[in-house]
């Protein structure tokens, strides 16, 4: 459930944030995560960031998906 | 003249007249168009092709078009599909009263303008006002023939196993336009209807191969329900390849921001070409020649198994029914 | 979608990747030895395990059944009726999300009654209810809130716009649902024994991983907080598969790059200012204490309940439905009599086939070839 989007926050204004996802620019709250910047990419649900999306975090995901890519590659 | 459109308008007298001779015969007006005869009298030789369609579409004006030029633009592209090269069209407007007189000019000017692209004639119409509340804004229907040359076959019914499955460009494009206009969803959106004349498309086609066996405009119901009435109509099965399908960036981001699923999304400038496998490579090509096809790309093909139905293979590897659209395309939030 | 000529949709893409799934597809077959039961609770992991045919590239023995994870599907038929007669008993200006529009109640749904006449608007955030409230300051504007903890935080924050506002017009019909509490009644039930839960990631990311420990700790049964790529969904399936041949029930997170273990703390705290937990009735499962959410009484004037007389329709259900077994993963859609006969996504006759999200939507709209 809770279908929530990938969004770069390119500016903020007050409790909006503009965000941008695949080249759409849309407004949003950033009411629910007032420590945003621009720059951060945030998870957006309903018009509003829901969710900080952390870089650190997902690289470390992407890794730990790669060597299982490669471990396996290595089974019969 | 007031600047709004009066029931009078549409009532036959005076102000008929005027309108006629001021806003639709400047920008449409021919030979025969000019006569002003109750019918338009057409010599025609071969295989007559025949189609109407009405165009009721709100907002009448959208990013990349207008209804003007969608009446026009939907009513060619249904005699191309069928592959007959399009000659004639009638123009009947249902008009609400106080709709603003410079939009309607607007629309008429849109009208002719693809219809000269198009190089097809406005030959006959109508023009009836109706009380306010009796029309939303204003209502075209549009009826178009055109010839069928010699030699050209094309159904929805004739799609054969091998054959391949042709999209000519990217897909979504016109319902993402329109909707982003609407009322209750607001974007600033750079994606800009794909509604366009495609006789001109469907000749370049027609130069490489005389055996395409399918044309279809994904409209309504967008690509998915397009592939679904084929197979119907063809009793066969196909076969698409998510990986190949063409979408535009701001498409796709629009559509995961709504949960929409672009297969699903209207479009109004698309042609399906089902085209035999020997012939697929130079239909690509000569599509990529023209302006309308340059996304053109083979996305998948007609097989044996499943008939009637449509299965996408998947990312990973799996297949998956793909259905044609039920209900109205809506937003979700889960 | 094509993605070798157009740009690539960052923290997208990359869990879509086909190299890497088809690695972790490889992986779970080879580490899988027992059959097991799995549970995706959410019915947004159910939509994209179908959508990307992830139940047919794992393992036969690895048995996938959807949780009542749907906040559409539980709305009940009463909720529905409420919402209805909003519309049209008291000619307030509806707004309500896509999803809502064509669920049945008794009689009616939201969409019947914007053909007759009704001022039902679909919207895609409480921001957009807001501004039609502002625009619109004689006629009441009722939101539907529906959804679970993903979705209250905003609704919440609606209402505390509207208070500083001023606004008077603004009402919410809360039909808000939590997720631990139903999860704890589908678990303590034993209706089915489950090995496994996939943890719906969205709601975590407001609630963090504490309100679902309960799982490992108290039922013995592994549980990965999963994010909706497929990568995501694959990858939880793969932690759960190990834990289970190695004898562990814990919760793990797989997610980590968007659920933090204490969750977006202003999130909860904008909830819990506005709402408070009441008992909620989920369709097919019934009554489950403190799995609703009520606005506070410092909120009533928000209340919609509270604000307009709505009539408390009976709880009955549509005979032959067995939406609510499906829920509960004890029943498949295919088991269902309904199903594709008489029931399918243009006549719906239960929410499951209604919601876009629902198990028999899903599984009519994208079962594999076979099914």
């Amino acid at each position: 459930m809770c279908l929530a989007i990938p969004a770069l926050v390119k500016s903020i204004n007050g409790e909006t944030a503009e965000v941008e996802v695949g080249g759409v620019v849309r407004k949003v709250s950033r009411t629910l995560t007032p420590e945003v910047n621009p720059g951060d990419y945030v998870l957006l649900h309903t018009g509003y960031a829901i969710s900080v999306i952390d870089e650190v975090d997902a690289l470390k995901t992407l890794e730990m998906l790669k060597e299982i890519a490669d471990i396996e590659s290595g089974q019969v | 003249m007031n600047d709004k459109v009066l029931l009078a308008h549409g009532s036959g007298g005076r102000l008929s007249h005027n309108l006629i001779e001021k806003y639709l015969l400047p920008y449409l007006g021919n030979p025969m168009l000019n006569k002003l005869d109750d019918c338009a009298v057409i010599e025609l030789n071969g295989r007559i092709a025949f189609t109407t369609d009405s165009y009721v579409i709100n907002p009448v004006f959208f990013p990349g078009g207008d209804i003007g030029r969608l009446a026009v633009c939907g009513t060619i592209n249904d005699l191309a599909a069928g592959g007959a090269e399009a000659k004639y069209l009638s123009l009947a407007l249902i008009i609400e009263e106080g709709f603003p007189i410079a939009d309607l000019e607007r629309i008429i000017a849109s009208v002719s303008s693809t219809a000269k692209e198009a190089g097809v004639l406005v030959i006959t119409g109508d023009t009836k006002v109706v009380d306010h509340g009796s029309a939303d804004g204003i209502f075209i229907n549009t009826s178009g023939v055109g010839v069928i040359p010699e030699g050209v076959d094309i159904s929805g019914s004739r799609a054969k196993e091998g054959d391949k499955v042709i999209i000519t460009g990217t897909i979504g494009d016109h319902g993402i336009a329109v909707m982003s206009q609407r009322e209750g969803i607001k974007f600033s959106v750079p994606v800009v209807s794909d509604c366009a004349p495609l006789n001109g498309l469907v000749s370049d086609i027609l130069k490489v191969s005389t055996a395409i066996h399918c044309l279809r405009d994904p409209t309504r119901g967008g690509l998915a329900t397009t592939l679904n009435e084929l197979a119907v109509q063809s009793d066969a099965g196909i076969l698409i390849e998510e990986d190949k399908i063409p979408v535009k960036d701001a498409v796709r981001g629009m559509c995961e921001i709504l949960g929409l699923d672009p297969m699903y999304v209207a479009n109004e400038g698309k042609l399906v070409v089902i085209a035999p496998p020997e012939d697929a490579d130079r239909v690509v090509e000569a599509l990529r020649g023209n302006k309308y096809g340059k996304d053109a790309v083979v996305i998948g093909e007609i097989t044996s198994g499943h008939k009637g139905r449509v299965a996408l293979k998947t990312r990973l590897g799996a297949s998956r029914i793909v259905d044609m659209l039920t209900g109205d395309l809506l937003p979700r939030i889960c | 979608m094509n993605q070798g000529r157009f740009n690539q949709m960052k923290y997208i893409d990359e869990y879509r990747d086909t190299e890497l799934g088809k690695s972790l597809i490889k992986r779970i077959a080879r580490l899988s030895k027992k059959p097991v039961k799995l549970m995706e609770f959410c019915g947004g992991h159910t939509v994209s395990i179908l959508k990307h045919g992830i139940r047919q590239l794992l393992p036969a023995h690895i048995e996938m059944l959807s949780g009542p994870g749907c906040p559409v599907c539980v709305t009940s038929v009463a909720e529905i009726d409420k919402a209805v007669c909003l519309a049209r008993k008291h000619g307030a200006i509806v707004a309500c999300f896509g999803d809502m529009l064509r669920v049945p109640g008794s009689n009616s749904s939201l969409q019947r009654a914007k053909a007759e006449g009704a001022d039902v608007r679909v919207v895609y955030s409480t921001q957009d209810a807001l501004e039609i409230a502002r625009q619109n300051p004689l006629k009441p504007v009722a939101f539907i809130g529906v959804g679970f903890e993903t979705t209250a935080p905003t609704v919440a924050a609606s209402v505390l716009h509207a208070f500083t506002e001023g606004l008077t017009n603004y009402y919410i019909l809360s039909l808000h649902k939590l997720c631990p509490p139903v999860m704890k009644t589908l678990l303590v039930s034993h209706e089915i024994e489950l090995d496994g839960i996939i943890c719906p990631g969205h709601v975590c990311a407001i609630t963090g991983s504490k309100p679902f420990e309960f799982i490992g700790r108290e039922h013995d049964i592994a549980a990965v907080i999963s994010g909706f790529e497929p990568l995501d969904i694959l990858l939880a399936v793969e932690m759960l598969i190990k834990q289970i041949e190695n004898g562990e029930h814990t919760l793990e997170n797989a997610y980590t790059r968007v659920v933090r273990d204490e969750g977006n703390r202003q999130a909860i705290n904008i909830m819990n200012e506005v709402f408070e937990t009441s008992a909620s009735y989920w369709r097919g499962i019934g009554i489950v204490p403190e799995s609703g959410l009520r606005l506070r009484d410092k909120y009533r004037g928000f209340d919609a309940e509270a604000a307009f007389e709505i009539e408390q329709p009976s709880l009955k259900e549509n005979p032959g439905c067995i939406c609510g077994e499906i829920l509960r993963g004890v029943k498949k859609p295919y088991d269902c009599f309904l199903f594709k006969d008489v029931c399918d996504p243009e006549h719906p006759v239960g929410p499951c086939m209604v919601s876009a999200e629902g198990a028999c939507s899903a599984y009519y709209l994208y079962g594999g070839e076979n099914e």
